[in-house]
């Protein structure tokens, strides 16, 4: 919220210096986000005389203007503003002037072959309103060559304010200044809100609150006020300098008092021509798809739950938001009705919401507006127009009922220290209550504290203690540490929160970068990988490839392969540890470790180099990494099972699942199926692997750390090789686990290595040789133990096999 | 090898010299071991030139046999210390051109180690080094679920329906369920104090969803967040962290400090000043922003010097409301929250300038910005090398 230092002084007797001013509004909690002296930044600019104004020859939207700025000559302009005439006064920048709404100082120039020397400029361009629809229009007798500063009285210092959304009673400079004369920064000054006496019977009676039981009523209390014979016209100087000043347009001065109110003293008000009104106006809820034509230009197809003023032919103002075209108030009004009313926020805020109508009167009405305010509210509009326009005030019309709180909280003035730790005295906790305008009462350890009828938001003791802090700053708490409650940190970290530290460390340690992606991702590409599911879906997605929450970490980052790979990045390796959705109930969220490797990007490196070929990456590249994760985990990647059941977005014959048990899945490896490569729009290989980390065994709870005993033999190792030939199908696991099988004591270790095929060991079979380490347990083996243990190795494997022993 | 036959004219003197020349040139010339033991065989073996010398002693009259002999055997001792020499001369020979013939040229690159190449994402960095500060102060880390119920991310914080309040959150609402009720995007990180406070006796439904705990609380939960809002400073998505202190004594002047000392050892600076500004949340009373002070006068933000102020956290003491929510008696039990984004504090400290680009996950930025995979912070080891 923008005002002026002349109109805080209005309210507030003070001798604070600016900057003072400006420290205690963010001291208060009315946080200041600029201070701006528009005297100065807009001293350049110049009331100018438009002495011509011509189609220019090459565009057609630009005239060449000839414009009288005050220096004896014309300067050449070219302007695009549509309302850039003949004998406009308007407001001129020169070359070298700052625009400080363009953010551009203009110069000297050439516009398609014209010639410009300058600028005129708008409302916007100058920063002082959004105004951009044509240059500023300024009477027939403003000052040709003075400063625009000092014509339009534009010479104050204005702050600008952010005001949270409970403080409905900060959004008129009134309450600023009270909160500011409770800072210790001046002394409020009272406004005149006495009833001003009226000469006769409303010509418009009470408005009638036209409702069902059932319905949505927003109105609570309407006042108004019928003021007959008004002179309407420009508002005076000082009324029209200071709207200007906080960027709004003066429309006249009936309008411009409703907007003087309304900032003032932050409680909005509307005007009607009464002379348009036609027959009784009521206030009713709207009819579904009743149109209304506003004062913004726009027609809003209105809802039952909208509460309107309405004459016989249909809305008026769309209540607490915005008036109707068809009653505004112009020069010519002679017959005014004013509008003084309170709203329930609430409902005010849902048909903003609605309607999107962003408006002065629904930014103070949803944020609550003094319920007090209503008839004196009232009393002041009239004053001011009897005052600027003359009339003759009629009865007001009132209906309806004011809500108010009437709060009362006993509060233990302990509670200060208690939840501040400022140790202040009763006195100082009753003057500062006292100062925002609550009563106090009672004595000893509490009081009774009355809430004002301005402070709704004020309901139980804490609010009070915020009261206090605020006015005091809580720059003056004194800091006090936090008490340890271990003096040696426990263990902070759950098992869950171990796993992703650990995974993204290992998997980086494997040469993989990690990445964020988003959590939400196309439609298409959540079916494709299982989700999709309505529930997981966004009513309100920001973005038509952001809709559904994924079923995956894959999408992501197949999607961050195609980005990379646009930007020449084929070989890439990166992972992301994160949350996938399955359900949208909080146990179907789990934390996935996904990687991916593209191109050549393998452990060792990507692309050609001297040492060695650029291989492709494959399944194997995924299972290390998967392998290697589940080693950081502490599991043992040789107790896991693996079955050659790959994902669906797997190769089918390079891909796998690994499981704790056939049951309970921990993950998925394999080299991305081509066909889904091809229809997701990635060239090259790819292999990839997915591990659920809420999947992995809790680990057991022991008594002790101690681990299990070692025993050390002083016996040497030997080993055996064999070679197997057996169908192409066996998996290497069905040889491997039988051998391992065959004499758990003496076999300590099993490996392959040598895998081939060809046709010497016969079509459709393979060849596969291992070698089994042998650990003699208590003695030196004779050749008899050793051919023993061979004797079972083999006819274990041929027997889980079906192979053969090769020759 | 070839020699000159011994004349048997010849007096033995004679003969011994001979051999000794022509056996220690044909050593000296031997170029390698099968020369050299052609030498041995021909002098030394059984057939050998010496050999035969040393049988000739036996037909010698005993007179002649005493002064031969020894002569004899000087020179055999004396040929096979030569060939013992050579021997080593010529291994040595060998050695020193295998050691040439093996030299590599050691500037060839090798390729990149996997440690210098995988990075850590600042996100998780930022976690982590956050995680470190606050485990030291004795909070531990509590989660709870992205996809939230409107109770747990509004209603049960104070945010009363209809609240201007609510709305200032753009939510992404999740399509509604055939019950007609709409779950949420959590917006914050907040909705996790509450999961944390309430009481109840269903245990929890996920591993990594914390049980409820009783005060005294102190706990700190990083996470995910969403609104729906994206420009050059928002993206729809996000991470937030909130910390949470609950129990019968802590006020404003230890969240002052609690946040004092969190941005001291975050930032690595001596001195942090902090501004704290009254404002509004519905889920604290009193609720201040706090701005940190700085210099922006250079092209990175400088935090502990200068004399810029930064907004960069929201905090309070938890609404009365809220711990009434919880079950707990307000009257009784009271403390304070904070919230701050981490993406923001990553981006202050990192300098990272643009926020899309954490989400992008471009290998060129992921490389620049990224963390070693070994570069754990800890305040122990320091929390950035």
């Amino acid at each position: 919220m923008k005002f002026t230092l002349d109109w805080l002084k209005e309210h507030l007797d003070t001798t604070a210096s600016v900057d003072q001013i400006g420290t205690a509004l963010t001291s208060v909690g009315l946080e200041l986000e600029g201070i701006e002296n528009q005297g100065k930044s807009l001293s350049a600019f110049v009331v100018a005389h438009v002495v011509s104004a011509e189609q220019h020859p090459n565009a057609d939207r630009l005239r060449v203007c000839k414009v009288d700025a005050g220096t004896g000559e014309l300067i050449d302009v070219v302007c695009g503003a549509p309302n850039a005439r003949t004998g406009l006064k308007t407001v001129f920048a020169f070359p070298g002037t700052y625009i400080p709404g363009k953010d551009m100082t203009i110069g000297k120039g050439n516009i398609r072959g014209a010639d410009s020397n300058g600028m005129l400029c708008s409302g916007e361009e100058l920063g002082l309103s959004n105004d951009h629809d044509g240059i500023i229009e300024l009477p027939a007798d403003a000052p040709v060559g003075e400063k625009y500063v000092d014509y339009a009285g534009i010479n104050g210092v204005v702050f600008d304010i952010a005001i949270t959304p409970n403080r409905g009673d900060a959004t008129g400079v009134y309450g600023v200044a009270r909160d500011l004369a409770a800072f210790g920064l001046g002394t409020l000054k009272a406004t005149d809100m006495s009833v001003v006496p009226s000469k006769g019977k409303s010509p418009i009676a009470p408005l009638p609150h036209e409702f069902g039981a059932d319905e949505p009523k927003a109105i609570r209390k309407f006042g108004g006020r019928y003021i007959k014979g008004v002179r309407n016209g420009p508002s005076p100087d000082w009324l029209q300098q200071r709207l200007r000043a906080v960027g709004l347009r003066p429309i006249n001065a009936i309008v411009d008092i409703t907007n003087l109110v309304s900032l003032g003293w932050g409680r909005p008000l509307h005007a009607y021509d009464a002379d348009k009104i036609v027959g009784a106006p009521v206030l009713r809820n709207a009819k579904p798809g009743e149109a209304f034509d506003a004062l913004d230009n726009k027609i809003y197809a209105l809802d039952e739950t909208m509460t309107v003023i309405a004459d016989h032919n249909g809305p008026l103002c769309l209540g607490g938001i915005m008036g109707g075209v068809r009653s505004g108030v112009t020069d010519g009004t002679t017959n005014v009705f004013m509008e003084c009313a309170s709203w329930d926020p609430e409902l005010i805020a849902r048909t903003g919401r609605k309607t999107g109508i962003v408006s002065d009167a629904r930014y103070r009405l949803e944020r609550s507006v003094d319920p007090a305010l209503t008839e004196p509210g009232l009393e002041l509009a009239t004053r001011l127009v009897l005052e600027l326009c003359g009339g003759e005030p009629m009865e007001p019309a009132i209906s309806g009922e004011d809500v108010f709180p009437d709060t009362v909280i006993e509060f233990p003035l302990r509670e200060v220290g208690r939840l501040t730790g400022l140790d202040l005295g009763a006195s100082r906790i009753e003057a500062i209550l006292t100062s925002l305008g609550f009563v106090l009462s009672g004595a000893g350890e509490s009081r009774t504290v009355k809430v004002p009828s301005w402070r709704p938001d004020v309901t139980q003791k804490a609010d009070l203690v915020e009261e206090v802090m605020r006015m005091v700053g809580v720059d003056h708490v004194p800091v006090e540490p936090l008490p340890r409650l271990n003096h040696v940190a426990q263990r902070m970290l759950t098992n869950i929160q171990n796993r992703r530290r650990i995974a993204r460390r290992a998997l980086a340690a494997r040469g993989l970068d990690e990445a964020v992606t988003w959590s939400f991702i196309p439609h298409a590409e959540a079916v494709r990988f299982g989700g999709g599911q309505e529930s997981l879906q966004l009513a309100n997605a920001i973005a038509s490839d952001m809709t559904d929450m994924r079923p995956s970490l894959l999408p992501g980052l197949l999607a961050a392969t195609r980005r990379n790979a646009n930007r020449g990045t084929a070989d890439l390796a990166l992972f992301e540890v994160g949350q996938v959705f399955l359900s949208d109930m909080p146990d179907g969220q789990h934390t996935y470790a996904t990687g991916i490797r593209t191109g050549t990007a393998k452990l060792d490196g990507a692309g050609r180099h001297w040492s060695g070929k650029a291989e492709p990456v494959g399944v194997f590249d995924a299972k290390a990494d998967l392998g290697a994760v589940l080693d950081a985990l502490g599991v043992d990647i040789d107790k896991v099972q693996i079955f050659a059941e790959p994902a669906p977005w797997s190769h089918p014959g390079r891909g796998g699942r690994i499981a704790l048990n056939p049951k309970v899945t921990l993950g998925w490896f394999g080299e991305l199926h081509p066909a889904w490569a091809a229809e997701l729009d990635i060239e090259g290989p790819v292999s990839a692997f997915e591990l659920d980390l809420d999947a992995l065994p809790e680990p057991r709870r022991k008594a002790t750390r101690t681990k299990p005993a070692l025993t050390l033999s002083g016996l040497m190792p030997l080993s055996r090789d064999f070679a197997f030939v057996v169908d192409r199908g066996v998996t290497a696991a069905t040889i491997l686990k039988a051998a391992r099988g065959a004499d758990k004591g003496l076999i300590r270790d099993v490996s392959v290595f040598d895998v081939f095929e060809g046709t010497h060991v016969g079509e459709g079979k393979k060849s596969v040789a291992i070698e089994v380490t042998l650990q003699p347990l208590d003695k030196t083996l004779t050749d008899e133990e050793i051919e023993k243990v061979s004797a079972s190795v083999v006819a274990a494997v041929t027997k889980a096999s079906g192979g053969a022993l090769r020759a | 090898m070839t020699r000159t036959p011994l004349e048997p004219t010849m007096s033995l003197e004679n003969q011994i010299a001979t051999l000794r020349a022509e056996l220690s040139a044909a050593i000296a010339n031997a170029g390698d071991d099968a020369a050299l033991d052609s030498v041995r065989v021909a002098a030394l073996g059984k057939k050998g030139s010496v050999s035969a010398l040393l049988a000739s002693l036996g037909s010698m009259a005993p007179e002649e046999r005493k002064s031969a002999g020894p002569a004899i055997n000087g020179l055999k001792q004396e040929i096979a210390g030569l060939i013992e020499a050579k021997s080593g001369q010529l291994k040595a020979a060998a050695l020193d051109a295998r050691l040439k013939a093996e030299t590599v040229d050691i500037t060839l690159p090798l390729p990149a180690a996997p440690t210098a190449r995988g990075r850590i994402h600042p996100i998780s960095q930022t976690i982590d080094e956050i995680t470190a500060i606050f485990s030291d102060m004795g909070f531990s880390i509590a989660e709870g679920p992205d996809i939230e119920t409107d109770y747990f991310n509004f209603t049960a914080l104070n945010f009363p329906e209809g609240h201007p309040a609510r709305e200032m959150h753009d939510t992404f609402f999740m399509k509604p369920g055939a019950d007609g009720v709409k779950k949420v995007l959590r917006t914050h990180t907040s909705p996790v104090q509450m999961r944390v406070m309430q009481k109840t006796n269903e245990k929890p439904a996920a591993s990594y969803l914390t049980p409820p705990m009783d005060p005294p609380i102190r706990v700190v939960m990083p996470g995910r967040t969403y609104r729906n809002d994206s420009d050059q400073t928002h993206t729809p998505m996000f991470h937030q962290v909130e910390g949470l202190v609950i129990d019968k004594e802590s006020h404003i002047g230890q969240l002052r400090w609690v946040l004092e000392e969190f941005l001291k050892a975050y930032f690595e600076v001596p001195n942090v000043t902090l501004r704290f500004r009254p404002s509004f949340f519905p889920f604290t009373e009193p609720s201040m922003e706090v701005d940190v002070q700085c210099d922006r006068s250079g092209n990175e933000v400088k935090i502990g010097e200068g004399s810029d102020w930064l907004e960069i956290l929201g905090c309070g003491m938890v609404h009365p409301n809220v711990i009434r929510n919880a079950g707990l008696d307000p009257d009784v039990y009271q403390g304070f929250a904070w919230g701050m984004g981490i993406d923001r504090i990553a981006m202050l400290k990192y300098g990272m300038p643009d926020l899309r680009a954490f989400f992008d996950a471009d290998q060129r930025w992921l490389d620049h910005y990224g963390f070693r995979p070994l570069d754990l912070p800890t305040l122990f080891g320091g929390l950035s090398s």
